[in-house]
């Protein structure tokens, strides 16, 4: 479905929310960024020891990659088509017909590979999302969300950055709206996705994910005195990548989310969200001191003047203060 | 976090962007902030680049020390290390182990080279060689 309005770039916090925020918004129906993560039930928290990304363990304070997209289709009713190519020359034929039917497309890319992108941002993380919404000359016009801009970046630089391999291949993923519903029914929504959301981060049958993710990534902390303090240090300024760094909105995604209670506490009309709202926002602050705690023990000269104990509490008590928000948050949605 | 706290601070890995973040204006309502960056951040993000380019300069030393093939040391300046070059190019880690060894790397055909070339964004020219030595010989 070819939208009949202009298309209009606007600064998101986060890729693919952002990406699936402005699409929604080109095609009718205007929900925020935050709504667009709090709807697809996209809060998440893992800590997985055994998949390491660059030498450094899995810490994700979000949902899979294509989880947003996939939980936006599964929770409002949208209908999306997704492509992926065994060829370059067939994913960039693909994209530039769609982009003649005058369709603004999603695309998932290696961030290395984007010229646009600052030296000191490119890393090899192959799940970065945009939206490619027109091509003059050589280049392709793209509407990238973390940008508060929109850029221009060469075809043969896209293309390469479509196709690259290795974990998460993007396999030159393309997406679009067939379906998109021109109102949603929030009264019957948004209770059943927080439910579930904040069921998912209590009672998780696994250790590694949820509380019991933060609470295994404190004792894990409060083991790293064992370690070579290089590699303590560099565990420690991973988590910080991937709680700031990586475009979350701040503390991990916890704002976005208290941004998405405060919309739903006014559509529906319901205090008990406003309030949750504002403790998760204070559990958001408490994550950022967690953060200023890191950075300080990256900056000691020695191990001996790090207090690895007194992060490991400190990250406890998040996990406490978290785990209130979601509790309150059952009591409130009730039992769907 | 209070919109007026979103730190401002420049910081030198945002290289002049700002990134959006969410904050609470004066009535508790949240909005859409763009910030100069994090201090925390910046120490986190430059501690990471300070890691990849420690690994960049002894691979240099190593290869000039004849211990490795140049590859060695391309990959790390492309930020990669043993797995993500592996998935990158499909070849196994032993493989590329072995291509890591000065004589076996100098006798590799074009076709494997290409490979590398491909997952590096590099020419032969390139990869062949060691870059001079201003930026990496400290």
């Amino acid at each position: 479905m070819a939208g009949n309005r202009k298309f209009i770039h606007d600064h998101s916090a986060h890729c693919e929310s952002g990406v699936m925020s402005l699409m929604m918004r080109h095609h009718g129906l205007d929900l925020s960024e935050p709504m667009v993560f709090g709807l697809a039930g996209a809060l998440m928290f893992a800590y997985i020891p055994f998949v390491k990304l660059g030498g450094m363990p899995l810490v994700a304070y979000r949902s899979m990659p294509r989880a947003i997209i996939k939980g936006l289709q599964k929770n409002i009713g949208i209908t999306m088509k997704m492509r992926t190519f065994s060829s370059v020359a067939k994913g960039a034929s693909a994209l530039d017909n769609l982009l003649l039917r005058g369709e603004i497309v999603g695309a998932q890319t290696s961030v290395f590979w984007l010229p646009y992108f600052p030296e000191e941002m490119r890393f090899h993380f192959n799940a970065h999302n945009l939206i490619v919404y027109g091509k003059e000359d050589k280049d392709y016009l793209i509407s990238d969300p973390v940008f508060e801009n929109p850029m221009r970046c060469p075809v043969k630089d896209l293309e390469k950055a479509r196709f690259v391999k290795g974990v998460m291949a993007p396999k030159g993923l393309l997406y679009y709206p067939q379906h998109v519903p021109s109102s949603i029914d929030f009264s019957e929504t948004i209770p059943r996705v927080i439910a579930k959301n904040a069921k998912a981060m209590l009672k998780t049958p696994v250790p590694i994910a949820g509380i019991r993710g933060i609470r295994m990534l404190a004792r894990t902390i409060g083991r790293l005195q064992r370690k070579d303090l290089r590699y303590a240090k560099l565990f420690l300024g991973h988590i910080v990548r991937m709680q700031e760094e990586i475009g979350t909105g701040g503390a991990g995604f916890r704002f976005i989310y208290a941004s998405f209670l405060q919309e739903a506490g006014a559509i529906l009309h319901n205090a008990a969200l406003t309030d949750a709202s504002e403790m998760l926002t204070q559990v958001g602050d408490q994550w950022r001191e967690f953060a200023l705690m890191l950075a300080r023990a990256i900056r000691a000269k020695t191990g001996a003047s790090i207090d690895f104990v007194n992060l490991q509490t400190k990250l406890e008590t998040v996990a406490d203060a978290e785990a209130e928000v979601y509790r309150k948050l059952l009591g409130t949605v009730g039992r769907t | 976090m209070e919109a007026n706290n979103v730190p401002q601070q420049n910081i030198s890995t945002y290289a002049n962007n700002k990134k959006a973040m969410y904050a609470t204006n004066e009535n508790g309502k949240y909005t859409v902030v763009s910030s100069t960056g994090w201090e925390v951040e910046e120490i986190a993000t430059k501690q990471a680049l300070a890691e990849l380019e420690r690994l960049a300069e002894k691979a240099y030393r190593q290869v000039v020390a004849g211990e490795f093939s140049p590859l060695y040391f391309h990959m790390y300046e492309r930020r990669m290390d043993l797995q993500t070059l592996s998935q990158a190019t499909g070849f196994f880690k032993w493989r590329i182990r072995r291509h890591l060894k000065p004589a076996i790397f100098s006798r590799l055909p074009t076709r494997l080279l290409a490979r590398y070339t491909e997952a590096l964004g590099i020419s032969a020219e390139t990869l062949c060689n060691l870059p001079p030595l201003e930026k990496y010989g400290r």
